[in-house]
């Protein structure tokens, strides 16, 4: 393992700069009703349209804890291998916006439900282990829409009140693709647990990104800036890489870096000052009174523990040890849950006498690629795993060749058609008749007699030539391992 | 018979029920005389058309077997009435109609009463003599210019006045108790918990509950019956198993201890308050029951620990009212300039002094100092009433350290007007339930309370007691009906 050459770093002539990174995610529980309120969560509805009286903070409404949401949250802290709080406390953090009905939001500050955990991170170069500091609940906000008229601000409340992970790394990360690495593995554990969808676009995953630059080697950290909602795993590198290079100029010009909140602009790909340190607000958190503090017994978090699946780093040593895939093999199929289901489906429908390195290879190949150019995801895949199984038995089996097997694959994309269908009625079942093959060959040879000669005498190259003719000549449905014995034999 | 609204709530359900009197008899009475005390200020909203109504079609139809049979009632304007405006005594919900019913409510129209209006009180329950409300002072039926004690102001006087044969309050650091005190009818503050705060206007959630406010001890019993019930929408309402309350009630306390708590001769305090509590602990006494000098030794620590707790959470709790989602809005030049003018323009002086406060006090850098140094000084508040009560069953104190002052007379000197809730506020502060009851009159003929103060869940023991000394007290209002036109 050399870990120098893929270190990252920020040279400056006689400088070498390294990045010190640290997360704060913001994953939206994936229930159907919000954290404090019945009303639902659903993304997409008309404005205002899933707003209860307690959402709207009206006179006299109180919120009652969505018990839902509490094991998400618990479940999440198991999948992080993180210690669960038997205690924890929602406090009120107080600020005046429009979007925030109550003048406050419920969140969790000194006590919160799940504490220290860690999270594991396959690099090119090897393992790397993320601390996580802790993992709170909160509750969203609504939305302020400023361009729908010159005057005024409209308020949309449908997110208000929806339940949200706070998960908030230790300052472990160092590099952007650390950054793109931890995003992608959070999200695939949650999507794993079904504890947030991740959907990077209807902002069920967003960031606040802290960073800070220190010279390489030293062990104290530099003065750290906060890049608020930042909301796609793209935005959070480009903002790295341009904060930490703004902090490096400001050291090398013997200038200090000031602590402070900033935003990512992304047309502009820059970060911009939002509000210095001394401009913070003042949250005047204190436990929320309409709350009692948040106790769950051992045996409630046992019966969660037991509920918990497979997650991806047990699945992935499962896929080497029982599938003999290779980590990298093992590392694409795990990174997403429906990739996983797809391909141990798959592996189920193929029966006894399977090749698993077989489908493997169909399916980050041929199956990815018609994926991609259709922009699907794999839960959405036109032909189904039980087929997808059914495709690869016949290449196993010598029914079809891969060649014809990829066209049998994209006439299965039309319909889920069953493979076994098409090969039978396009008749494009592979010719392993010896006898046939034999005159076939036969008829080739005698048509190419200077051919052959040519051959016998050392010109091996003109092999392939024949084999090339035998393929052409059964219309590509001869079986090519057979005809490669045969012509050794008649050559 | 006896004029109607002279009755109590025991006998115009006895007398309902009886067919004596119809539901429209009661409410028509009720309604008269209310209609003639417009000088008392005690409604803010009436809701008289309406109220006839249902007691014409309560007689049509009438369900003798529920608690409060067509029985007309009118309730503090702090809880939120389906329909009908709610104003928590405030201009900056001046315009605010609910579209929801408080649980409290709910519970007493589901036993068959009837709402009559909405009560005067002090602005967010923000006040000792009902002088903060936006919508001018309540006169006290005991004498012209008289405060009636606050919040629950307006509540006391109409019970006191009989423009309602009962009602129910909310006490958040005496704004049951001592407004009673002052007008000499009967408030309970239940146990934290106890009464469902979902739909009550919030002032300080830690510390808020509602209560009923009445003319005797039964009276109350009754009313503390229905409106006390295990609510899953209030994360606060505790599930106990809760007595008929009523139906349980008794004048038997003998062997009850009784302890006199020694921190609770303040200095200052008037002789005729004194001499009060010494014929309360006599007539204890002669109830059979024995009393027990006791020490609450952080007494004295309760006012300022309760000015630091419920100016903090009302100063989250009042950040709803911003002028963006409903109530009161002012124009402003940008979001902030709004926010600026609608909270100015519509919160009174004090409830924005306390919002300063409570903004303060949770401030960092002085959250520690104040905030989290008051949570503390509370559990030790709490842990004297928990030793306390190792020796005895109930607590006795004086309900206020004077009778009722003169509208204006302290209207400048907050921390006087304060000093009335010091006998009342250390029961908000370890969430027991205290129930003050008229126990005689000081030299200026205006009533004066004793506080009974019970363990947690215990309404029914100091009921009890209460209902005892009620007998032997044997007190006398004295209305004028000064102020009947």
């Amino acid at each position: 393992m050399n870990k120098k050459n893929t270190e990252y770093l920020i040279n400056r002539k006689d400088n070498q700069y390294e990045v010190v990174i640290g997360l704060e995610v913001h994953a939206q529980v994936l229930s159907e009703s919000k954290l404090f309120s019945s009303s639902s969560t659903k993304f997409g509805a008309e404005p205002n349209t899933q707003v209860s009286l307690v959402d709207a903070a009206f006179p006299g409404m109180l919120p009652v804890i969505n018990e839902f949401c509490i094991k998400q949250a618990i479940k999440t802290g198991i999948g992080l291998n993180a210690k669960i709080n038997k205690r924890s406390v929602f406090d009120r953090k107080n600020y005046f916006y429009a979007d925030l009905p109550q003048g406050y939001q419920i969140s969790q500050f000194k006590d919160p439900i799940v504490g220290e955990g860690k999270v594991i991170l396959d690099m090119p170069n090897g393992q790397k282990e993320v601390g996580i500091e802790r993992l709170h609940l909160e509750q969203d906000a609504g939305k302020s829409i400023h361009d729908l008229d010159p005057q005024n601000t409209f308020v949309d409340l449908n997110r208000s009140g929806v339940a949200l992970m706070e998960i908030v790394s230790k300052p472990d990360l160092r590099s952007p693709d650390e950054v793109n690495a931890y995003i992608k593995k959070l999200r695939s554990i949650m999507r794993y647990l079904g504890t947030c969808d991740g959907n990077m676009q209807e902002g069920s995953l967003r960031a606040d990104v802290n960073v800070s630059v220190r010279p390489k080697g030293s062990k104290e950290f530099g003065t750290r800036c906060e890049i608020k909602n930042v909301n796609s795993i793209k935005f959070m590198q480009m903002a790295i890489e341009y904060e930490a290079n703004r902090q490096v100029d400001l050291i090398e010009e013997g200038k200090t870096i000031d602590q402070e909140t900033r935003l990512f602009d992304t047309k502009k790909n820059e970060t911009r000052s939002m509000r210095s340190k001394e401009d913070a607000h003042d949250y005047r958190y204190f436990p929320d009174p309409d709350l009692l503090p948040l106790e769950v017994s051992e045996k409630f978090i046992e019966e969660l523990k037991n509920d918990i699946p497979e997650l991806p780093d047990d699945k992935k040593k499962r896929f080497i040890e029982e599938f003999k895939l290779s980590p990298y093999e093992a590392n694409i199929l795990v990174s997403d849950i429906d990739i996983a289901k797809y391909f141990e489906e798959v592996v189920a429908k193929m029966g006894k006498n399977k090749d698993i390195k077989l489908a493997v290879n169909w399916i980050t190949g041929e199956l990815f690629a018609i994926l991609n150019s259709k922009g699907l995801e794999i839960s959405q895949s036109p032909v189904s795993a039980k087929n997808f199984a059914i495709l690869i038995n016949l290449i196993k089996n010598g029914t079809i060749s891969g060649k014809i097997a990829k066209t049998v694959f994209e006439l299965m994309i039309d319909g889920d058609k069953d493979p076994q269908k098409i090969v039978q009625e396009k008749g494009l079942k592979q010719q392993s008749d010896p006898k046939a093959l034999e005159a076939l060959i036969d008829k080739i040879i005698n048509e190419n007699r200077e051919k052959a000669i040519e051959y016998k005498q050392g010109k091996e190259k003109l092999f392939g030539f024949f084999v090339g003719q035998a393929m052409k000549a059964s219309g590509g449905k001869a079986n090519p391992q057979l005809i490669n014995e045969i012509l050794k034999k008649k050559l | 018979m006896l004029d109607i609204t002279k009755q109590s709530l025991t006998e115009l359900v006895e007398n309902i029920k009886n067919k004596k009197l119809s539901s429209t008899d009661v409410t028509k009475a009720f309604i008269q005389r209310s209609e003639k005390s417009s000088e008392l200020n005690a409604y803010i909203t009436d809701d008289f058309t309406l109220a006839l109504d249902k007691a014409k079609k309560f007689d049509q139809n009438p369900n003798l077997d529920l608690k409060l049979p067509g029985i007309p009632m009118a309730v503090k304007d702090l809880f939120c009435t389906k329909n009908v405006k709610t104003t928590a005594g405030s201009k900056i919900l001046n315009n605010f109609v609910p579209t929801y019913e408080s649980t409290v409510t709910e519970n007493i129209w589901n036993e068959g009463a009837i709402l009559l209006g909405k009560l005067n009180c002090d602005e967010f329950a923000m006040g000792s003599s009902n002088e903060t409300s936006h919508f001018g002072n309540v006169q006290n039926p005991i004498d012209k210019n008289l405060v009636p004690g606050g919040s629950s102001g307006g509540s006391a006087s109409a019970v006191a006045g009989q423009l309602t044969p009962i009602t129910i309050g909310t006490d958040t650091g005496g704004s049951i108790r001592q407004p009673a005190s002052f007008t000499g009818i009967v408030g309970l503050k239940p146990t934290y918990g106890s009464c469902s705060r979902y739909g009550i206007v919030a002032f300080a959630s830690s510390l808020d509950q509602a209560g009923p406010m009445a003319q005797n001890v039964k009276d109350c019993a009754l009313l503390q019956e229905v409106i006390s019930t295990y609510d899953p929408k209030d994360s606060t309402s505790i599930n106990f198993k809760r007595n008929h309350y009523s139906k349980e009630l008794t004048k038997n306390i003998k062997g009850k201890k009784i302890g006199i708590p020694k921190e609770y001769r303040v200095d200052g305090m008037p002789k005729e308050i004194e001499d009060l509590w010494q014929k309360g602990i006599q007539y204890v006494k002669d109830c059979g029951a024995e009393t027990i000098d006791i020490s609450l030794p952080h007494t004295s620590y309760a006012l300022p620990t309760y000015y630091i707790v419920a100016p903090a959470e009302a100063s989250s709790n009042l950040a709803r009212y911003d002028g963006v989602k409903y109530g009161y809005r002012a124009k402003g030049e940008n979001l902030i300039d709004m926010y600026e003018k609608t909270r100015s323009e519509g919160f009174g002086a004090e409830v924005q002094r306390r919002i300063m406060i409570g903004t303060y006090v949770l401030s960092s850098g002085y959250y520690d100092a104040y905030y989290l140094k008051a949570q503390k000084v509370r559990k030790l508040i709490k842990n004297d009433f928990d030793e306390a009560y190792k020796k005895v069953d109930a607590i006795l104190t004086p309900s206020t350290p004077s009778s009722a002052f003169k509208i204006g007379e302290k209207t400048n000197d907050p921390v006087s007007m304060y000093l009335n809730d010091i006998f009342t506020v250390p029961v908000n502060l370890a969430g027991l339930p205290g129930i003050s009851i008229p126990a005689g009159h000081d030299t200026k003929g205006y009533p004066l309370g004793l506080q009974i103060i019970g363990k947690a869940f215990d309404e029914q023991n100091i009921l009890n007691i209460a209902f005892a000394m009620e007998e032997k007290i044997n007190f006398k209002n004295k209305i004028t009906d000064w102020w009947i036109k």
